[in-house]
């Protein structure tokens, strides 16, 4: 296959970046979208030029490292795929391809396509855990949990915080990402106790870091790769008030 | 409240259906159950309902712009709905509507529409003949459709969001929510804007007028 690229090209965190064009040459319909960049890459450097930097790691859709908005979309239009998961024959010979990387203010770029995601660890931080005693496990079946709540749980736990919700968002929120982690622990009677706590420390982290508000435009559960949906958010909006309420009158 | 203003203010208009009295007898209420004071309570809440909602939608929208600087060069909308994308320039032109609404029909800047009097009770408003003059127009009549068509747009988004910002609902609930959305802004739509079409296009006409000429007709409408 060849390709025309555009790709956003930005040398350090602060310098203005550009979009620039590269020709992709005799791709392989089978390879992935990130082994294209590597092709791609591979003739830059032979040229002496600065390779097109990106994240990347398990390339199998678990770890939430790569990223990049395909032809304005984070992950692709392909629903339920990260970006390494992408494959070439999806697109049609003599295509041109807008790679961009996740824009939002809390994601500053730090070169090219590679953007600081560590707002989402400050999240986490602030509220996305249990406390437990470690050193002698508990018996994992003592607690009966329903089938339901097991699932929805699981559900919401699927998300690998690659930040694909914030990209797409047109206000940069992080409301799918926090409405799932929050979700994942206060649905589990291990997550209940600091179930207030925890919403509360984790939705004010989030507008600290600079997060946009949620409109309810639902692009964030479109382009999720595991395919969180927005009720989560509904629910984080239910916890938090009733949260605020408790944190005046109690 | 802006909602349930919205349903009993389109409610109260569909009385004009009814004919004259019934029309100008519910506008002698509004402007005199308790005493007077009762609309200006009604006003009260009602602005301030407005006011809150625009402070607000200002407060987070230039927030949202400072979360997201800078812009995808390649920009490609995946599921959001055309109302909830629309919902700054819809807004937008319901204050430019509801200004020129109550300028039209309760300031009433033009004194052909101010003077008119009830035939059956002149001390008070004809509302009735107010309102078949005042949407004579074409030009107004058009406003009134683009305007409370962009109202409903705004509503269909808008009464959904209700349910998910305020967490009132569940996964089962979110499809009756937004249908309930679309229910209620396709009813306003019907019920504010059969009005002003009905009276350009001459079936809703001067029931006095009508009845004068035509005294088997039923009042209100002429066949």
């Amino acid at each position: 296959m060849n390709l025309t690229l555009k790709v956003w090209r930005q040398s350090s965190p602060n310098a203005t970046g550009r979009i620039e064009t590269y020709e992709a040459r005799d791709i392989p319909s089978e390879a992935s979208f990130l082994e294209m960049l590597d092709i791609v890459n591979t003739g830059i450097i032979e040229a002496g030029n600065d390779p097109i930097h990106f994240d990347h790691d398990c390339r199998e859709g678990i770890c939430g490292s790569c990223s990049l908005a395909i032809n304005g979309v984070p992950h692709s239009k392909e629903s339920g795929i990260t970006t390494c998961q992408v494959h070439m024959r999806k697109f049609r010979e003599g295509d041109t391809i807008w790679i961009e990387p996740f824009r939002a203010r809390a994601f500053p770029v730090i070169k090219d396509l590679m953007v600081d995601r560590s707002a989402f660890d400050r999240i986490i931080a602030a509220g996305g855990y249990i406390d437990v005693r470690t050193g002698s496990a508990p018996e994992a079946n003592a607690i009966a949990i329903g089938k339901e709540d097991a699932d929805d749980a699981f559900d919401a736990a699927t998300c690998i915080g690659c930040g694909a919700c914030v990209a797409a968002c047109k206000n940069a929120s992080a409301m799918l990402f926090v409405g799932a982690k929050a979700s994942h622990l206060n649905t589990l009677p291990q997550g209940h106790a600091e179930k207030d706590r925890r919403v509360l420390a984790m939705v004010r982290q989030m507008d600290t870091e600079g997060f946009g508000n949620c409109t309810n435009q639902y692009e964030c559960e479109a382009v999720c790769p595991k395919e969180i949906s927005a009720d989560v958010i509904a629910k984080l909006n239910r916890d938090y008030a009733a949260a605020s309420v408790r944190e005046v009158v109690e | 409240m802006l909602v349930g203003f919205l349903l009993g203010h389109m409610t109260g208009n569909l009385l004009i259906y009814q004919g004259r009295k019934d029309l100008n007898d519910y506008a002698y209420f509004l402007h005199h159950f308790l005493h007077g004071w009762g609309i200006w309570l009604a006003r009260f809440g009602i602005i301030v309902a407005f006011v809150l909602h625009i402070v607000a939608t200002i407060s987070l929208t230039r927030q949202n712009r400072v979360a997201r600087s800078s812009q995808y060069a390649c920009n490609t909308t995946v599921q959001a709905s055309t109302s909830s994308r629309i919902m700054i320039w819809s807004g937008l032109t319901v204050i430019a509507f509801v200004i020129f609404h109550i300028f039209h029909f309760t300031v009433r800047v033009d004194p052909a529409l101010a003077s008119m009097k009830d035939p059956a009770d002149p001390s008070r408003h004809d509302v009735y003949g107010m309102l078949i003059a005042g949407f004579k127009n074409p030009l107004i009549v058009l406003f009134y459709l683009v305007s409370i068509t962009l109202l409903c747009s705004h509503l269909s988004h808008g009464i959904a969001s209700i349910f998910q910002t305020l967490g009132l609902r569940t996964e089962k609930t979110r499809v009756p929510f937004e249908r309930l959305g679309l229910a209620i802004s396709v009813l306003l739509w019907i019920g504010f804007l059969s009005i002003p079409l009905l009276i350009l296009t001459g079936v809703l006409t001067d029931s006095e007028l009508a009845s004068m000429a035509s005294p088997e007709a039923p009042a209100g409408l002429n066949p």
